[in-house]
């Protein structure tokens, strides 16, 4: 029998290293796959919890976080997409437009 | 340690390298092929988990769906100029202390969480009677309809705002 606490860590660590990616990455394209990436981390951690406690609600929970998520890429690569035909660059750090 | 507990360390030490290499690698599409093989591994940690369907749905929708929209914007996006700069921002140390120490802070307090074992209405002796498919559909259907519902509005919200934020003239 494996341990809740070892899938919580793993799901603590698995974001961790998604957020390393969302403020440090330059490419738009993978600061959205670290997004992912933190959604998934979540996803096993209410799944184990569900699991643990013997109750349906974290997985209900883990369906409805991968809908969102699935919206989220669509309209978020469709921003991209829009923006990219103004201005060339998906370098986070020359979209500067609100810069003072 | 038990067999279930070695199969377990395979898969985390697994996913634990290849998020690794999705937020570290310099091709996007590289990334992108990392993190389809990081998905089939979370897919078998859900069915230690005695959640099939919720690993069928990861298959599907995630590398399925998702991951090919990723593909295709790639595709779209012509990266090759972009391809020789560099890949982190200047602060990068910087940050990957403040993640570190994140990463120590919250896995040290969750190290120590321990669930009272409550025995609840769905255990796997449950579930594997009834099934993985009845039992979810059950509940869906009938505990959780109206976030169901409003799950549909977003993704047609979804569908109407990708097709209008895609048009040549917005």
């Amino acid at each position: 029998m494996v341990p809740l606490s070892w899938y919580i860590v793993l799901s603590a660590v698995v974001f961790s290293i998604g957020v390393f990616g969302f403020i440090t990455r330059r490419n738009l394209i993978i600061i959205f796959i670290s997004v992912e990436l933190m959604l998934n981390a979540v996803n096993i951690s209410l799944v184990s919890f569900s699991h643990y406690l013997q109750s349906m609600r974290g997985q209900m929970l883990a369906f409805f976080v991968i809908t969102v998520a699935a919206a989220e890429a669509a309209i978020g690569l469709a921003i991209l997409i829009s923006f990219y035909r103004h201005n060339p660059t998906i370098k986070s750090d020359e979209i500067n437009l609100l810069k003072g | 340690m038990t067999t279930l507990q070695v199969c377990f360390s395979y898969f985390a030490g697994m996913i634990i390298l290849l998020s690794v290499f999705v937020v570290t690698t310099k091709n996007p599409v590289h990334s992108i092929l990392c993190m389809l093989v990081l998905f089939v591994h979370i897919a078998a940690l859900y069915l230690f988990l005695n959640a099939e369907f919720l690993a069928a749905i990861q298959i599907i929708i995630y590398a399925g769906a998702i991951l090919v929209l990723f593909l295709f914007v790639i595709m779209l996006l012509n990266l090759r100029r972009e391809e020789t700069e560099r890949k982190f921002h200047k602060q990068w140390p910087v940050n990957i202390i403040i993640v570190g120490i994140f990463m120590i802070f919250i896995a040290s307090i969750l190290a120590k969480i321990t669930v009272i074992p409550e025995p609840g209405r769905y255990s796997v002796s449950f579930i594997q009677s009834e099934g993985s498919l009845r039992t979810v559909g059950k509940v869906l259907y009938t505990e959780y309809l109206l976030p169901f519902e409003i799950a549909s509005v977003i993704l047609l919200i979804a569908i109407v705002g990708a097709v209008v934020l895609a048009k040549k003239k917005l």
